[in-house]
């Protein structure tokens, strides 16, 4: 395994009204190549502002981070949005294949590609409609072709099911989970649910807000393959859940006592 | 089983008192223009309102039907048309260009839009003495004063549209590594088309405004002429038929526009 992802002492400063706010401090890690992260954090913890600096959308105040790349002609990362990330003029195949037109890649690489991620999220049959006509769940599996078609050495994840009802949640995290397994990818992956992060990462981040700071990471030995079924009744993600649940409580606790203060 | 049967027939009842109000509405659409010519010919007709200012739609139509047998007036006609076609693509190419790179860049939007906003207030009508100094008193100078018309209400709307476009969607055109050209076509483009459109829709009622009024008062052709012209020589038949003309072509053109709309924007 060799190392995929570092950050180093990365902080994040924004200026709101002339009031300073610590979004991101001094954040520390590093990521094997071929590992999936959650980020677990309450909402405002600066997960979502990390995850744009990794994306290129943001610049870090200070710090670095930097990101192996295999020395191909590929992306470096490519980001799956919350639900609204489909864009509505482009039908599900131009959204799909968005990552290799906008890098021209050849036309026979982009119709491969494409019609292959298609297939592994079971579109193929609605690739001409446009977003407006797709429910929430099937816009997510837009979202996700769209980024693995791209083929980047990492994919970074924003809460891309927080929108979604549980039942499609479950499918879709299952899905993600039988794509991500064939694909071996890095994945950083954030979310706000516990549950999710149990089930999906190897090891989970946890952050607390204000200033934004990795606390603690867990790791998660789960064995893989992994089902919802079979994560849910294993004893040991219950104690999981227990460990990720307490640190939670004490961090939203604290911060608020600190805040009545 | 005879309380479903019960239900259904209600249901049955409910679909069809609602599928008889949606004619009835239809059929209101249809008839009010109907209803409202039957009314002027019969106060025409019975000389209640004074034939001579307002002759039965019967007659404008007779008037019609032989003016356009003698040639004369599809001649004014086709020079309305060629000078509304060419002036409005004149106003829509530049305003669309020019609100897409502002809508892009803030720099350039802060820059132009003070003189637009300066601008946009004049009536291009009162520019038309400036206008037929540069431009001369050639066709292309009618063409300019409808481009100028067109220009402001275009401009401003894709600027707007543009500025309406989701930040997420450039974003993900950022994460995905648009570059400047694709951006705009494939991202600044599209997005802006819905509030752009509305914008054309406007520029269109304005130019059509705009020709008859500059025929009128700077013109010896066209359909603005016809009615002035007829007005000044008090035959008022054949007034009325240049102001439906005009009333035909506006129909026309926003139907023509709504077309183009929906086949851009498939996706709204």
């Amino acid at each position: 395994m060799s190392e995929k992802i570092k950050v180093d002492q990365l902080t994040k400063v924004f200026f709101k009204h002339k009031e300073q706010v610590m979004a991101l401090k001094d954040i520390n890690f590093s990521i094997e190549d071929g590992e999936f992260i959650c980020i677990l954090g309450p909402s405002g913890c600066g997960k979502t502002t990390l995850l744009r600096i990794l994306a290129g959308l943001e610049t870090p105040s200070s710090g670095h981070y930097d990101i192996q790349a295999k020395g191909q002609e590929r992306p470096l990362q490519s980001m799956v949005f919350q639900e609204q990330g489909v864009i509505p003029w482009m039908t599900v195949e131009e959204n799909v294949s968005l990552g290799l037109r906008m890098r021209h890649a050849p036309r026979k690489i982009i119709k491969e590609r494409t019609s292959m991620y298609l297939k592994k999220v079971g579109l193929t049959p609605y690739k001409d409609l446009f977003p407006k006509e797709l429910s929430g769940g099937m816009k997510q599996r837009v979202s996700i072709a769209r980024a693995f078609a791209n083929d980047p050495e990492i994919l970074l994840m924003d809460e891309p099911f927080a929108a979604l009802d549980e039942q499609n949640k479950f499918i879709l995290q299952e899905e993600l989970l039988s794509i991500w397994e064939e694909t071996k990818k890095t994945v950083i992956f954030i979310t706000h649910s516990i549950d999710e992060a149990i089930l999906l990462s190897d090891r989970i981040f946890l952050m607390t807000s204000q200033p934004g700071t990795i606390k603690e990471e867990v790791k998660i030995d789960l064995p893989r393959p992994r089902q919802m079924k079979k994560v849910r009744s294993d004893p040991k993600s219950a104690d999981v859940f227990l460990k990720i649940w307490n640190h939670l409580q004490t961090e939203v606790q604290e911060s608020r006592i600190k805040h009545e203060r | 089983m005879e309380e479903l049967s019960k239900a259904v027939e209600v249901e049955k009842r409910d679909f069809k008192r609602r599928q008889r109000s949606n004619r009835l509405k239809q059929v209101l659409t249809i008839s009010s223009p109907i209803f409202m010519l039957l009314i002027w010919e019969f106060l025409s007709q019975t000389a209640i309102i004074d034939p001579r200012f307002f002759p039965p739609p019967t007659t404008i139509i007779e008037t019609l039907i032989s003016m356009g047998a003698s040639g004369e007036l599809l001649e004014h006609v086709k020079v309305s048309l060629i000078r509304i076609v060419f002036g409005f693509l004149l106003g829509v190419i530049p305003a669309i260009t020019l609100g897409l790179i502002m809508g892009m860049y803030s720099s350039i939007r802060h820059f132009f839009s003070p003189l637009i906003m300066a601008l946009m207030p004049i009536p291009t009508l009162a520019m038309l003495p400036i206008i037929l100094i540069i431009f001369g008193i050639g066709e292309f100078s009618k063409m300019v004063t409808i481009a100028a018309s067109v220009f402001f209400p275009v401009v401003i709307n894709t600027v707007a549209g543009v500025m309406n476009i989701d930040k997420v969607y450039a974003d993900v055109a950022k994460n995905y590594g648009a570059n400047p050209k694709d951006f705009f076509m494939k991202i600044a483009l599209p997005g802006a088309m819905p509030v752009m459109m509305e914008g054309v829709q406007m520029g269109q009622a304005i130019a059509l405004l705009t020709i008859v009024a500059a025929e009128m008062i700077g013109a010896n052709s066209g359909i603005g002429y016809v009615i002035w012209m007829n007005y000044k020589a008090f035959l008022i038949p054949e007034m009325f038929v240049g102001l439906i003309l005009i009333s035909f072509f506006g129909y026309l053109f926003s139907l023509l526009l709504r077309g183009l709309q929906s086949k851009l924007i498939p996706w709204k």
